[in-house]
């Protein structure tokens, strides 16, 4: 018994060192026998995980099937790419897809300078009981559902809102709804997320600021460097690594943002703005009973994201940056 | 003495600030001030006129012309009514049971899975990381998703809402490092004394680990508690089965009446009170936002550590 931890450890019972004269056989059965218990505390995630993450991917051969519910997975027949075919045809798809990332893109380029802004300006704060209200209640909205980050908009720039109350109380006689605007959708969804991530986003920040080194500011500001060329030679390129890592692995989800926040919205300006990959193959697959169609565009998009975050950690591996999981063990 | 009372004041150093930062110009600490004012404000005015309005009654709604902004007239009917039974009350129970029932299991299956993983050189723990990792890289997706949850019978069924997302690779990986951060002399020690790993995990492991063991049990409760789309997937028409966000997604964002509910969209009445429909609509809001705001203030300090561990040991 007292050797376990040892035995753990690959000292003693492993088939390279230790224990002559046992078969390889012998000493994986024996330590089998001697982590039963660990392996037995993992089955129940591993189950959960085989019938609601790996089923649904065997699911996927739907795809080349036209899937009929009745007939179900064995018995529907092939179809080959046939729905491939018709989902690269598909002006609905084709839109969808540039709609994701015209989203995306705007989404990025208006919400990712808030959190820097806001860490800079928090760790300037001297009082650290202000500073530590301020993130507490900057960081609140990140906890909020997306059902309820919209309806909170919608109290404030709907139709009956605090801001048409206001403008109407002000002499301006029909205030547009900005919830329902198509054209400035774009910018109504960058927005939601400024306002619920901002805070959030704004503590990895924090903490690579404090990890900037205060005598270099010391020695900046003794030679004469205003606030501004400090703020500019020294806090955004000590900020540089952790933006360059948050921008790349940004990146990665960039086809499978939004779902909720896209689909929550549809109905109140419609597919043309809001409609993105996931909500459309969530509409064509369940809304339309049009599964195996559904599950052609689910595959596309499974495959693409693979691509684009296993991509996305390359590259932040080739600028010597950890991703999302690491290279080394 | 009146030499000294009348010198020139000197502007004293504040002594929090680094000796050799300069004190910056009045004009950036107004800006600075007045902007943090403004951010602080866009966050809680919003709240404020939310919680605000479910408290006004028929009149100060009538004035206010929609939200209210400047408190009188409060009562509770709105919340009166709600208690009274129908689709909002009873979501609230539900929602309340299910982000205790799933926090409850899925902290279960966490930790299990994260302890039987995280004792270096144990048979096959690397397999079984990789096996469970992969489900973070690929998904089948929402179709195949719903059409396995409905071939085991889950349709319309409170499982479906549990189950399916019950485990969190990424919760596994955070707390199996920190269970291999502990020192392994305690449990080796243990080891001798004779105790299994199932009594190692219980009395060793768990009563050193609460802080990460709390932080991601508040991860899953606001998980369970804000989580909408499965409930539009495997329970869209069933309304007296609903959750809150479902009620909230129904009654708010899309604006249609709730049926059965006694909370239609042209109000309702509390004895012979009416009561605006406006504030029982962000009653529902503010029943959505209240508990997180209740539990927020005590783990805030841990999800700044979780955040950062996210960030740095991903």
């Amino acid at each position: 018994m007292a050797t376990r931890e040892l035995v753990r450890t690959g000292k003693v019972l492993t088939s390279r060192g230790g224990s002559p004269g046992k078969s390889k056989l012998a000493v994986g059965w024996a330590r089998l026998r001697r982590d039963k218990s660990l392996i037995l505390m993992t089955v129940p995630a591993g189950i959960l995980l085989l019938v609601f993450g790996y089923t649904p991917m065997l699911g996927l051969i739907m795809a080349f099937q036209d899937y009929d519910l009745y007939d179900g997975i064995l018995h529907s027949p092939w179809a080959g790419f046939s729905n491939f075919q018709q989902l690269f045809t598909d002006p609905g798809f084709w839109h969808a897809l540039t709609n994701t990332l015209m989203l995306f893109s705007i989404q990025l380029v208006l919400s990712f300078p808030i959190p820097i802004a806001l860490a800079i300006m928090l760790d300037s704060i001297l009082s650290r009981r202000v500073r530590s209200f301020i993130q507490s209640v900057v960081t609140i909205p990140h906890f909020f559902s997306m059902v309820m980050v919209i309806s909170i908009f919608d109290q404030v720039l709907g139709g009956s809102g605090l801001l048409d109350t206001f403008l109407r109380s002000h002499g301006v006689a029909n205030p547009p709804d900005l919830m329902t605007n198509q054209g400035l959708f774009k910018f109504l969804q960058a927005g939601e997320i400024i306002w619920k991530e901002s805070g959030w986003n704004m503590i990895v920040y924090l903490a690579a600021l404090a990890a900037i080194s205060p005598s270099l500011y010391e020695a900046a500001a003794v030679d004469g460097a205003s606030w501004r060329q400090r703020t500019w030679r020294i806090t955004l390129p000590g900020l540089r690594p952790i933006m360059v890592l948050l921008l790349i692995l940004n990146l990665g989800w960039a086809l499978t943002f939004g779902f909720e926040q896209m689909l929550i919205q549809t109905p109140a300006v419609g597919t043309g703005a809001a409609d993105v990959i996931t909500t459309f193959a969530y509409r064509n697959g369940i809304v339309q009973g049009n599964y195996s169609y559904g599950a052609a565009a689910g595959l596309f998009l499974g495959v693409t994201s693979v691509i684009l975050i296993v991509a996305a950690n390359k590259v932040a591996h080739l600028l010597g940056e950890d991703g999302l999981y690491r290279s080394r063990q | 003495m009146t030499a000294i009372t009348q010198r020139a004041p000197i502007r004293r150093r504040d002594p929090r600030r680094p000796a050799w930062q300069e004190r910056p110009k009045a004009a950036t600490q107004g800006t600075k001030s007045g902007a943090i004012v403004v951010i602080l404000l866009i966050i809680l005015f919003p709240l404020y006129s939310i919680v605000l309005t479910s408290f006004s009654n028929q009149a100060a709604v009538n004035l206010a012309g929609g939200m209210v902004v400047w408190p009188q007239g409060l009562t509770i009917s709105a919340y009166k009514l709600i208690a009274q039974g129908g689709v909002v009350g009873r979501a609230l129970i539900v929602s309340l049971v299910i982000t205790a029932v799933g926090t409850a299991i899925s902290m279960a299956v966490t930790i299990l899975a994260s302890y039987g993983l995280s004792r270096a050189g144990s048979f096959g723990h690397k397999t079984i990381l990789w096996f469970m990792m992969l489900t973070m890289f690929f998904s089948g997706g929402i179709i195949p998703l719903f059409l396995v949850v409905s071939a085991l019978g889950g349709f319309n069924q409170y499982w479906a809402l549990i189950l399916p997302s019950a485990v969190s690779v990424f919760n596994i990986i955070v707390m199996r490092a920190f269970f291999m951060n502990i020192a392994s002399d305690m449990i080796e020690s243990a080891r001798i004394d004779g105790a299994g790993d199932w009594r190692i995990l219980w009395r060793i492991v768990l009563p050193t680990s609460k802080a990460v063991t709390a932080v991601i049990a508040l991860f899953y409760a606001v998980t369970y508690w804000n989580s909408w789309f499965n409930i539009l997937l495997f329970m869209p028409a069933d309304s007296s089965k609903w959750p809150l966000q479902m009620v909230l997604y129904t009654y708010i964002t899309q604006g249609n009446p709730l049926p059965g509910s006694g909370t239609s969209t042209i109000g309702g009445f509390v004895g012979n009170q009416q009561i605006a429909p406006l504030s029982i609509q962000m009653a529902v809001v503010t029943l959505t936002v209240v508990p997180i705001l209740i539990v927020y203030p005590f783990v805030q300090k841990h999800f700044t550590k979780g955040v950062l561990l996210g960030a740095i040991k991903g």
